[in-house]
């Protein structure tokens, strides 16, 4: 079967985010001083043949674990569609 | 004689640098490709600073899975002498090499200009020529040199010992700016626990030659001398 997942990569809470900050600020500027609490991180697409779903988060999460995210820094979130 | 290898990786930098800065000091010293899987006999091995990938997903993620870097992991795992400059740095702390993680400047900016740093732990192959407490003038590049770890790592390296450069806290009545990037501790260099893979973001290479204007960085490539090259099996093998 084949899969589309989806992968969002953020900075794990409580670490600095000066892109964040950034682009707060820049918001505030614009007139939407409504905004708060904005991270910015990084989305992910990526195309997978694999036996189930199960399968295919599964293998999604050891690319996450190995490259797509850090560790250190990163949490990441999936989302695994048929097609 | 002590042989060098400074691995090339597609967008690095001050590699030239780096290679003449250690011919400088007497070792013999050569480019490695990134795709080659074998370091040829080096005793040291630099990771130069740069752009590695374009710094693609994250700064040294993809240059750290290299066709050279099982040979490096090796290496390092062998005791052998490894220095990380910047970018190089940064892939050390992808491989797992050193702990932590180097960040987006806290400014957001590129930084590229001379910060005073200290130099605190002498006890490693690339910095046993300077005195504890030195304080040099080293010239930084970078957009991703916020050094973070978590709380727990952070305590270990300080109680370890293992902070090589800490950027200065104050400069008072100097024009440079104290921590240019905001890393934790404004730490600036960092070792593992042997104090044989050293990882900095500063450019001592840049520096260590009187025509380039300072002579600041030239201890971490005279500190080699202290070093001993490996049996030279090539040589026996004719006897």
């Amino acid at each position: 079967m084949k899969f589309r997942v989806h992968v969002r990569v953020m900075p794990r809470d409580g670490l600095l985010d000066p892109q964040g900050q950034a682009v707060e600020h820049a918001l505030s500027a614009l007139g939407f001083a409504e905004a708060g609490g904005v991270r910015v991180g990084r989305a992910i697409e990526l195309g997978i043949s694999a036996a189930s779903r199960e399968d295919a988060e599964a293998r999604v999460r050891q690319m996450c674990d190995k490259l797509l995210a850090n560790p250190v820094t990163e949490d990441y979130l999936l989302e695994v569609e048929e097609g | 004689m002590l042989k060098v290898a400074v691995v090339r990786f597609p967008g690095s930098n001050c590699d030239l640098d780096s290679l003449r800065a250690a011919e400088g000091v007497g070792a013999d010293a050569f480019f490695v490709w990134h795709r080659d899987t074998h370091l040829r006999g080096a005793d040291v091995v630099v990771l130069p600073g740069g752009f590695s990938y374009g710094d693609y997903l994250r700064s040294g993620a993809i240059a750290r899975f290299s066709p050279i870097m099982p040979a490096v992991q090796r290496h390092a795992a062998d005791g052998g002498p490894v220095l990380g400059i910047c970018n190089g740095f940064q892939i050390l702390c992808e491989a797992h090499l050193l702990p932590g993680a180097l960040l987006r400047n806290a400014g957001l900016t590129f930084v590229s200009k001379p910060v005073d740093v200290i130099v605190e732990r002498t006890a490693t192959a690339f910095t046993s020529a300077y005195t504890a407490g030195t304080r040099l003038r080293l010239p930084v590049a970078h957009g991703d040199g916020r050094f973070v770890a978590s709380k727990d790592t952070l305590r270990l390296l300080e109680a370890e010992g293992r902070v090589v450069l800490r950027y200065v806290e104050s400069t008072e009545g100097s024009p440079l700016q104290p921590n240019p990037n905001g890393s934790a501790h404004h730490i600036a260099g960092i070792c593992n626990p042997a104090g044989t893979v050293v990882g900095i973001m500063p450019h001592p290479e840049r520096v260590s030659d009187p025509l380039l204007g300072s002579c600041d960085g030239l201890g971490f490539f005279t500190s080699l001398a202290a070093l001993q090259p490996k049996s030279t099996t090539s040589t026996v093998q004719g006897q």
